[in-house]
């Protein structure tokens, strides 16, 4: 006798956010109706997507195996962003405002709104803003970048239960999306989507980042985490139904396996990372090496295909 | 849960008046408020002094839909006046209800499956309400052999205990919450169960008290709907809470807001 396999059906699908602008270029993420790749139990109507991250400062401290594919333009953040999208196929960006960090310059808004522009200009593909990680000089520049970029539908962070009033109000005043983390919490998770909403922000424009944390450092967790919390979204669970993105390029690229190691190891730590977790529900990927990044986005193609179906 | 809004009922003096007079506003505040408050689902019953239930059941119904779009259960003893609402609801209804009497759930399968619709079934039969939980148990199982003779899925049945007011029938209390559970188990997918809340407090002190209290036990057993005001706040709170502790819900500091927003 044949084993009849249990198919579990959603009753209300993942949001679906939009980053970008129509005329330009417009990536839609999320949408999903099911765990992920099970074609059987629902659609993705939408692949997950994968971004190319590039720092607005020259990087301090990566590795020589993530320096050689960018070569000098690292130390031209609109020249990197354009090699990241003519010559590795990047159809999102992310740039992580490093130069504003107290370690790294504390450089105020009006150095970097130009290069947002100019990258912008450039590359008009949608963009992902993050600041250099400082509460306090975030809360300064967001703001003023946020109104810069004004109509640009960009996706900008990161906000989280202690420090979110400033950004959303910005993000909201401007038309951006927004960056809600939780430390590997599914309850704070929700509890930040809450507290984001209540402002009067669309859900519709949240994405959850649930913390990265790379093979061999606790991935498992953030993969339960996920994992709960999609299957409560499916249930109709409106305050987790925001898709989810990860940052596995910076977080790979921080382990002594990727760092230390001959040159594939980090690339493939990269890979792997990236792998579990869209097989955990990720739907944006943020990435640091274009050959990583170009691996992910086949295999993305191949499960979106059928697999070995096909 | 499922909670059934139950404050649109003649027998309520304000809106019996409002039905005898037709003041739609009155309605109209009292459907859109108890959706407000979390009911997913609105009783509709003319109470017992309409002159004439078949039209004010139309009324009611026509009124109701003008403000709000959530199912509706009509609630009515005859099927005539069941049947002439069933013709106008926009959404999926629930029959509100048959007992276990076989002419009874004949006529009201009948309508059900003619208009696709779920059906509440109460646990009692001509004899009245059993007060046992072994006869409520005998009672629902015919309610759910019946349904499924016509071709009614079980989840499309919530099957009612019946709840009998602490101060009269105190025995009942651990019988109904007992059958609660029972009832899940008599055929998988299981059928849904619901209460009328309200009964269990009727000529007690402390009215909201006793409600939420019993709610309360009632969701730990497994209830799955109930007939309630949904205008009571620590009511509806406790309700929230309970299916917190039973993990249907994840966990945030502001969890009765994050259930308001679904």
């Amino acid at each position: 006798m044949p084993i009849e396999l249990i198919k579990e059906k959603c009753s209300s699908p993942i949001n679906s956010v939009e980053i970008g602008v129509s005329g330009k270029k417009v990536v839609t993420i999320g949408g999903e109706s099911a765990m992920p790749f099970l074609f059987d139990e629902g659609n993705m109507p939408n692949a997950p997507r994968v971004a190319l991250e590039i720092l607005d400062s020259e990087p301090a401290e990566w590795p020589e195996e993530l320096i050689r594919p960018f070569g000098d333009s690292l130390k031209d953040p609109v020249g990197w962003a354009v090699k990241c999208v003519k010559d590795f196929g990047a159809g999102i960006l992310c740039v992580r405002l490093q130069s504003t960090h107290p370690d790294y310059g504390s450089k105020d808004a009006d150095h970097v709104i130009p290069i947002l522009k100019s990258i912008i200009k450039e590359t008009a593909v949608p963009l992902i803003v993050i600041g250099g990680g400082d509460d306090e000089r975030d809360n300064i520049v967001l703001p003023k970048v946020s109104q810069a970029l004004k109509g640009e539908n960009c996706l900008l962070g990161i906000a989280t239960q202690n420090n979110y009033k400033t950004l959303a109000a910005t993000a909201l005043a401007d038309g951006h999306s927004i960056i809600a983390e939780s430390p590997i919490d599914i309850n704070i998770a929700k509890q930040v989507n809450i507290l984001i909403s209540d402002m009067g922000f669309n859900p519709h424009k949240i994405l959850m980042h649930p913390t990265t944390t790379s093979l061999g450092y606790g991935m498992e967790y953030v993969y339960s985490i996920m994992e709960r919390g999609r299957l409560a979204a499916f249930i109709g669970d409106k305050m987790l139904a925001m898709p989810f993105i990860l940052f596995v390029g910076s977080e790979a690229w921080k382990t002594k396996e990727a760092k230390e190691a001959a040159s594939a190891q980090g690339v493939n730590w990269e890979i792997t990372t990236a792998v579990s977790m869209l097989q955990a529900g990720a739907d944006l990927l943020v990435m640091r090496h274009p050959e990583a990044a170009e691996n992910v986005r086949k295999y993305i193609e191949i499960v979106m295909n059928g697999g070995g179906k096909k | 849960m499922i909670v059934i809004g139950e404050l649109i009922n003649g027998m309520y003096k304000d809106v019996g008046k409002a039905i005898a007079n037709k003041e739609s506003d009155v309605i109209q505040h009292l459907a859109a408020d108890q959706v407000m408050a979390g009911a997913s689902v609105l009783d509709v019953n003319t109470g017992p002094y309409s002159q004439n239930p078949k039209d004010d059941m139309k009324w009611l119904i026509e009124t109701i839909q003008g403000v709000v779009q959530v199912p509706l259960a009509l609630d009515s003893t005859k099927a005539d006046v069941i049947e002439e609402g069933l013709k106008l609801v926009a959404k999926r209804a629930i029959i509100n209800s048959t007992n276990a009497d076989e002419a009874k759930m004949a006529v009201i399968f009948g309508l059900a499956k003619k208009y696709n619709t779920q059906v509440i079934g109460l646990a009692m039969d001509k004899s009245g309400v059993p007060n046992s939980k072994e006869k409520r148990l005998e009672l629902a199982a015919a309610i759910v052999a019946k349904a499924m003779e016509f071709g009614i899925n079980a989840e499309d049945l919530f099957l009612d205990p019946i709840v009998l007011p602490l101060n009269v029938a105190q025995a009942q209390g651990s019988e109904v919450l007992e059958s609660i559970r029972e009832f899940r188990l008599l055929c998988d997918p299981a059928p849904n169960t619901t209460i009328g809340l309200s009964n269990v407090s009727q000529g007690t002190k402390f009215r909201p008290l006793v409600n939420r209290t019993f709610l309360t036990m009632a969701v730990a057993n497994g209830l799955t709907s109930a007939i309630l005001d949904p205008l009571d706040k620590e009511l509806m709170d406790a309700m929230i809470t309970a299916e917190l502790v039973l993990n249907k819900a994840i966990y945030c500091d502001s969890f009765l807001e994050a259930y308001r927003k679904r």
